[in-house]
């Protein structure tokens, strides 16, 4: 089965069409590449932590005679401290994951609830126009006019800290994006004869914009939406580097590059650096694979 | 200018039909004062240039004129409704199932993420939710049968870019006969398909209009078309129209220069060597027409009452109508101020 015509865009395949799905993929050997090591990422994320040698959250685990040890050493009782350990005794290695979790879901609950919303903002104010659209896109417009760090400061300042606030803060400063991007894609979309051939056939006007314009506007929301995890997570270290994101007691890894700050000058350099390595792995695999996806969806 | 001689009540009653578009220095007409009957099972050829309306007036029907582009009044009624006095749901209940529409891009017309089997099953279960699958599926194999598609079953998998322009505007008609409509306008359905194409699915258009029952309006440019599929021919310019009358008297016998005009720009008839016969000048643009007969100033037989006043329509009394001061007399049989 070969890639369709140059002509015609890519569907987005569903049950039906997955054996050329997977023609897609082996077309595109870097598409792959970028989807296994999110893959890898997302698991490593999500799985790893219940393996890690050390919980951070439980105090027990851990003992203030280990700590700021260097990568390498070893504890009282034996264990090696592959990455070193923190101000608090805490193993750097077990803190990471638990931070890339966090990070991680941060990340994607709050693309996956921006994407929602400004899906459907995008798609009402493309569909419904005049004063609808105006409305809404004016709001749009004036919430991407404010730098997206100072709207979360602002409202983490007046909701508090907490996992659960920092992920509605990423959603109330990323939602925008979508419906921008939503509006002009299904914008287009809408031009185009298919939507009038469902008009004439006396289709409604929610089956119209959900079946109709969505599906066929949504790949440049995809492309979109892996670059905004990237930025979300992001957004959630800096916040937490800054001290209002999530509470001291999350292994964040904005929070750990932030307790190491202090100890970069005199040597212990572990602390900031391996935890701001593994927020560049998490930032740069979603844009790989934003990447990546935009030239597979790319007709030209 | 209704035919006198109906005997049944007709499907499809224009009258007075008046479609502006509003731009920033006023409304612009694109259908001016347009009339038309058409009765049930008749073949309607709706002849003009590219920007007589045409379209519009198919769009106008369908009640799908968006803003900036307005109805501003007449009646368009469907089976004696008036569907200018129904709610946008009525209608929205009316298109698709009692009338639908084919357009001229086969290519665009589908939507490319959705297999033919869902978009064609989408047709029936928005007009009548009560069916089932298996029933929907029959109708839809039995309908792409109809239309010429070998072997249905497996098309219904198959999304729209993997079949041809032709299979795919074949669809969209099967699509547009799925819910038995009164009504279909095709608005130039085969222009874009290669000629051989082209003559098929007008051979099959025709087999299932006889064996429907259909009306059908077909928009197009191409006077050869018209001819093998036509009862009745209409003739717009600038956004009304100008001549109307059955096939053979609109193709043997026209009255309107402009239909004279059409009519000899066929390249078909033209001599080899010789320069292809054309229309002098364009169209009037909307912002533009002309005082007085909308066709004067690219016509030969202009005078100056042309020039001032609008031809009102000149009836044989027999579903023959034009729309001139100085029509060409061909046979004797009418009035008419002949002047020259």
């Amino acid at each position: 089965m070969t890639v369709s015509s140059p002509k015609t865009r890519q569907p987005v395949e569903k049950t039906a069409g997955r054996r050329r799905a997977l023609a897609l993929l082996k077309s595109r050997p870097s598409l792959i590449g970028s989807l296994i090591t999110f893959a890898a990422v997302i698991l490593i994320g999500l799985v790893l932590p219940s393996l890690a040698p050390q919980n951070p959250y439980d105090m027990t685990s851990y003992s203030v005679m280990d700590n700021l040890l260097p990568p390498g050493s070893q504890s009282f009782d034996g264990t090696t401290f592959w990455l070193g350990t923190d101000p608090q005794g805490r193993d750097m290695v077990s803190a990471i994951l638990y931070g890339m979790r966090i990070s991680l879901i941060v990340g994607l609950l709050s693309t996956a609830a921006a994407m929602i919303i400004g899906v459907c903002v995008g798609l009402t104010a493309a569909v419904f126009g005049g004063l609808v659209e105006t409305l809404l896109m004016r709001l749009v417009d004036f919430i991407l006019g404010f730098p997206s760090i100072l709207v979360a400061l602002v409202l983490l300042t007046v909701l508090g800290r907490g996992v659960d606030k920092v992920i509605l803060a990423i959603i109330m400063v990323q939602w925008a994006h979508y419906a921008r991007i939503m509006r002009s894609s299904a914008l287009t979309e809408l031009r185009k004869e298919y939507v009038e051939a469902a008009r004439n056939l006396g289709y409604s006007k929610l089956r119209i914009m959900f079946r109709h314009i969505m599906p066929n506007s949504l790949s440049a929301v995809l492309v979109v939406c892996t670059i905004q995890v990237a930025s979300a997570i992001t957004l959630e270290a800096t916040l937490s580097f800054l001290g209002v994101g999530v509470p001291v007691t999350h292994p964040s890894l904005g929070l750990l590059v932030a307790s190491g700050f202090d100890y970069l000058l005199s040597g212990e350099y572990w602390i900031s650096f391996y935890p701001g390595i593994a927020l560049v792995f998490l930032v740069f695999t979603p844009n790989l694979v934003g990447d990546r996806l935009r030239r597979s969806l790319d007709p030209k | 200018m209704t035919r006198q001689t109906s005997k049944s009540k007709p499907v499809l009653e224009i009258e007075n039909l008046c479609t502006v578009f509003h731009a920033e220095d006023g409304a612009w007409p694109a259908i001016n004062g347009l009339s038309l009957t058409l009765q049930a099972g008749e073949v309607l050829g709706l002849v003009g240039e590219s920007g007589s309306g045409k379209s519009v007036a198919g769009f106008s029907v369908m009640g799908l004129i968006d803003h900036p582009g307005e109805i501003v009044s007449g009646s368009v009624r469907l089976k004696g409704r008036d569907l200018r006095e129904m709610s946008e749901e009525e209608l929205r209940r009316i298109r698709g199932s009692e009338m639908a529409m084919i357009f001229q891009d086969p290519l665009t017309t589908l939507n490319p993420v959705l297999t033919i089997g869902e978009q064609m099953a989408e047709t029936i279960f928005e007009h009548r939710s009560d069916i089932s699958k298996a029933t929907i599926n029959d109708r839809c194999v039995e309908l792409l049968r109809k239309v010429g598609i070998t072997s249905p079953a497996a098309r219904l998998e198959q999304y729209p870019h993997e079949l041809s322009g032709g299979m795919r505007q074949r669809i969209a008609i099967a699509i547009a006969l799925l819910n038995n409509p009164d009504l279909i306008i095709a608005d130039e359905p085969t222009t874009a398909l290669d000629v051989t194409i082209q003559g098929q699915i007008i051979a099959e258009m025709q087999a299932l209009q006889a064996e429907s029952g259909t009306a059908l309006i077909w928009i197009t440019h191409d006077l050869a078309v018209v001819s093998e599929l036509a009862d009745r021919v209409a003739v717009m310019y600038a956004g009304d129209i100008v001549e109307q009358g059955t096939t053979d008297e609109i193709l043997d016998d026209p009255r309107h220069p402009y239909t004279i005009g059409l009519l000899a720009s066929v390249p078909g008839d033209a001599i080899p060597g010789e320069p292809l016969h054309q229309i002098s000048g364009m169209a009037p643009s909307l912002a533009a027409r002309p005082a007085g007969c909308s066709f004067h100033p690219r016509c030969e037989r202009a005078s100056d009452l042309c020039r001032e006043k609008d031809p009102a329509p000149t009836s044989d009394g027999n579903g023959r109508m034009w729309r001139c001061h100085h029509p060409v007399q061909a046979s004797p049989a009418t009035d008419g101020e002949a002047e020259r």
